[in-house]
């Protein structure tokens, strides 16, 4: 857990925003998740993250936002040194997550969900007409407690939740997971006006055709080490899956 | 090394023989007035180990046991006063009583869960504290003594009276700490311990958890009855404040547990003992003792929630009384391919 | 003589006020921080001392005292979640309950130190005797009606706090899963002191009327705790307005219990919860 009172946030605007890790190592109590990652994020790019089920891409990104139980190494966010800081004051310097499985508040409406993104964030351009410009069929269902919604809305409500923060870096954790092709292409198409508006992004998936269409630049994670890493078009097919299952 | 760990686990087993083999030995080593003070420490370590079987083993956490403890006491008050049975036929009619309270109290709380089910449990314990009370029969608010013919079966004279309950309660409480080991080296234990750690994961793989829990309550009511006859028979007397007493039968029984250790065998023993030793010295503190106990257990939870016996554990490379199912622990290493 | 069970049970509903605070409380801790606090009917018992000793010890004005103990009581919970309780809740079922059952022990015992073991009853002026008529031989007690009065008003007060209010929606948001608030960056820690301090509040309200109501005695939290505890659960989870009904239930249970026999009163309620209880477990109007 990080000692607090020794984390200081970056407060001017014009602030570095490149995330940069270094043999970040990542335990669960003696299991270790992650073994040792070298990892860049500049502003305005999208970063892709690949890799099989337990690879380590979720406690990665939780390392990241203050959630892992155990991290090593260097994470810096700019000149934020991120091991030294909670999950509110990261997110609010700036770094929000997209949760793997959504984790909305079943009772709390859409508004009010979103809402609570804006409490935790920073001030700046996003509000809520931006956020239901994006997802015009919250705007609609404002009102409604999000346990009504369908999956693919409460996607919508979780990555609008996180755009609310105002962010200079956004991390998705699985944001198509159990949703038909066709809302999660509604959802991918919203990432590229997000990334043109100067916000980092790291989008991790299982599903590896999707993801590398949109990305820069991607990692392929393997067992918790980085096993491939470049721009999606310098790599072929077969280079991919074979760094993806390992040999 | 000077006190290699096996020597260690052997001394603490040779010790705890040697606690036995005294208990076992009292009647003709001790006199009536230590004799009597030998009673009310089986009897607390016998609630001690049933309280434990719930909430440290089944996961039951209750705090109504000193109803049923009553309810046994004014069974037996009943059944050999009232109906006039003998000595025997009396006590195991605390035993059904306990039984049909205990299953009285699971079916009202079972549908619970956690911290409800513990005040829940302490609502039927008022309610039956409270039902009781009402029936002059019993003595009503003041409760009644038992009548000196009865005193006297136990024994013409009051060394004989001691013995005799000395042997009954220690009986008991041997088949009970007995009944316990082999309940939980058993199947049931086994479903147990798994639950413990992961009560979806047990259930999913086809442990029948909530029939092991139901069993180890209808194994503990009818004893927690039972012993609240024998308590009865030691304090001669039946009535709402000490038979129900809420301070000694389930919060003292409560600290015993926890500040001796949780969900072990050897914890109940050693908190047993502590609690004697802490009375003896500190008794003349009034209500300090109660809040010192009160803070002794809170500091346990919060630092070493396995209580005495788990810091003890920690030098000891066994139980003293062993339970597992799986080969003594070897020392972990991070798991790094 | 039907007068006199109309105003008797009068009297019943607007107790039922009285136990709707008492239970409000225990909602809040049981609804959003997820965990029964075996001490509640201690610590209400033992605000009803403090208060005794602003009043009698002081020489307060009862209101004053009352108002003075709301920032006190609202500092005290946010104290003991901070300080106490933050190590223990969410920790699993078992500490919970054994370290408010250990607070409880030490509460009770602490006050007996303190101010003895008698029953004591604060005296508010002539104000808790005081009877207004409704016309028609009907009476109520100036009392009994200001307690159901506030305590329409304090769930109304907090009702519209939680579910109105920004703040309010974040505690319904660590109610609802306080893992994802901790993930999208809610400061839960603060927001658990905030809800402790709200319960704090009420046990302020609750106390004051308390005192000046009823006897009470350093072991008198016990019967306030189960009272308390039958409340929430015939309101239902997460139900605030529900407490004033499971209150009134209670409060015209144990009247008609000692329409038969004084003896009868606290037993009759115990029995109606219990018989409720059994035929709808998840309570009168659960949200959940």
């Amino acid at each position: 857990m990080p000692e607090f009172g020794r984390c200081t946030l970056a407060l001017d605007i014009t602030a570095d925003s490149t995330l940069r890790l270094r043999q970040v190592r990542v335990s669960y109590g003696e299991f270790r998740a992650v073994h040792g990652v070298d990892l860049d994020v500049a502003p305005g790019e999208i970063v892709s993250i690949i890799g099989a089920n337990g690879a380590g891409k979720s406690s990665l990104l939780k390392a990241i936002v203050g959630q892992a139980d155990r991290v090593e190494g260097q994470l810096h966010f700019g000149e934020v040194d991120l091991s030294r800081c909670g999950t509110p004051q990261i997110v609010a310097d700036g770094i929000a997550l997209v949760p793997e499985g959504r984790r909305l508040f079943p009772t709390l409406t859409v508004e009010e969900n979103l809402a609570i993104g804006q409490a935790v964030g920073r001030r700046g351009e996003i509000g809520f007409d931006q956020v239901y410009g994006y997802f015009p069929i919250l705007s609609e269902r404002r009102r409604q407690q999000v346990r009504e919604l369908s999956g693919g809305q409460q996607q919508m409500v979780a990555v609008g939740r996180a755009l609310l923060t105002n962010p200079r870096l956004l991390l998705c954790d699985e944001i198509s997971l159990g949703l038909a092709p066709l809302v999660v292409q509604a959802l991918y198409e919203i990432l590229p006006k997000v990334r043109d508006r100067g916000i980092g992004i790291v989008v991790v998936e299982q599903d590896i055709s999707r993801s590398l269409a949109i990305a820069d630049r991607f990692y392929c994670l393997l067992e918790g080490r980085v096993s491939l890493q470049g721009r999606p078009a310098d790599h072929s097919r077969e280079t991919v899956m074979t760094n993806y299952f390992g040999a | 090394m000077l006190f290699p760990p096996h020597a260690r686990v052997w001394t603490g087993r040779l010790l705890l023989l040697t606690l036995v083999v005294s208990a076992l030995v009292a009647p003709w080593t001790f006199g009536p007035v230590h004799l009597q003070l030998g009673t009310q420490m089986l009897c607390l370590l016998a609630l001690a180990y049933l309280w434990n079987l719930l909430a440290g083993y089944a996961n039951i956490m209750v705090i109504g046991q000193h109803a049923l403890v009553g309810m046994g006491a004014y069974a037996f008050y009943g059944c050999s006063v009232l109906l006039e049975w003998p000595l025997l036929q009396s006590l195991l009619g605390s035993l059904v009583v306990g039984l049909l309270a205990g299953i009285l109290m699971l079916a009202l709380i079972f549908q619970l869960r956690d911290a409800y089910l513990a005040v829940g449990s302490w609502v039927v314990a008022e309610t039956l504290m409270l039902a009781c009370t009402k029936f002059d029969a019993f003595g009503a608010g003041s409760g009644m003594g038992l009548p000196l013919d009865l005193v006297k079966r136990l024994g013409r004279n009051p060394t004989d009276r001691a013995i005799a309950i000395y042997t009954l309660v220690a009986l008991v409480t041997a088949l009970i700490a007995v009944s316990v080991y082999l309940l939980m080296r058993s199947r049931i234990g086994l479903a147990l311990g798994a639950m413990r750690d992961n009560e979806e994961g047990a259930a999913s793989i086809g442990v029948n958890t909530v029939r092991a829990r139901i069993l180890c309550f209808l194994w503990a009511a009818p004893l927690t009855g039972l012993m609240g006859a024998l308590i009865a028979l030691q304090k001669l007397r039946i009535s709402p404040a000490s038979s129900f007493s809420m301070t000694d039968w389930t919060i003292y029984v409560l600290f015993i547990v926890v500040i001796g250790g949780l969900g072990s065998l050897e914890g109940p023993i050693l908190g047993t003992l502590l609690f004697f030793v802490m009375r003896e010295f500190l008794q003349d503190l009034g209500v300090w003792y109660l809040i010192l106990l009160g803070a002794l257990a809170i500091a346990v939870i919060l630092y070493e929630p396995k209580g005495l016996w788990g810091m003890l554990r920690r030098v000891l490379p066994d139980d003293l009384l062993p339970l597992r199912h799986r080969p003594p622990q070897t020392k972990r290493k991070p798991i790094t391919p | 003589m039907w007068m006199s069970i109309l105003n008797q049970l009068l009297q019943g509903v607007m107790v039922g006020g009285l136990y709707a605070l008492f239970a409000l409380g225990l909602a809040i801790s049981s609804g959003i921080l997820r965990f029964v606090n075996v001490a509640h009917g201690d610590l209400i018992v033992m605000v009803s001392y403090l208060f005794l000793s602003l009043v009698t010890g002081l020489g307060l004005h009862p209101l004053l005292a009352a108002v003075l103990l709301l920032p006190l009581c609202f500092g005290g919970a946010w104290l003991l979640q901070r300080v106490l309780l933050h190590r223990v809740v969410g920790q699993g079922v078992l500490p919970v309950i054994l370290v408010t059952f250990g607070l409880s022990v030490i509460v009770q015992n602490g006050l007996q130190g303190v101010y003895g073991a008698d029953t004591r009853k604060v005296a508010a002026l002539g104000f808790e005797s005081a009877t207004w008529s409704l016309g028609g031989g009907v009476n109520i007690g100036a009392l009994p009606l200001t307690i159901f009065v506030a305590a329409v008003l304090m769930i109304g007060g907090l009702d519209r706090f939680l579910y109105r209010t920004r703040r309010g929606a974040q505690l319904r948001a660590i109610a609802d899963d306080v893992q994802a608030a901790s993930l999208v960056g809610l400061p839960t820690q603060r927001l658990y002191g905030l809800a402790m301090g709200l319960v704090g509040l009420t046990v302020a309200v609750a106390a004051s009327f308390m005192a000046v109501w009823t006897n009470f005695d350093p072991s008198a939290g016990p019967n306030r705790l189960l009272i308390a505890f039958e409340v929430v659960v015939l309101a239902g989870l997460g139900s605030l307005w529900g407490t004033l009904a499971g209150g009134i239930l209670i409060g015209l249970a144990q009247t008609v219990g000692a329409q038969v026999d004084t003896a009868w009163q606290s037993l009759a309620g115990h029995l109606v919860f219990l018989a409720v209880f059994l035929v709808r477990p998840q309570g009168l109007f659960p949200k959940y």
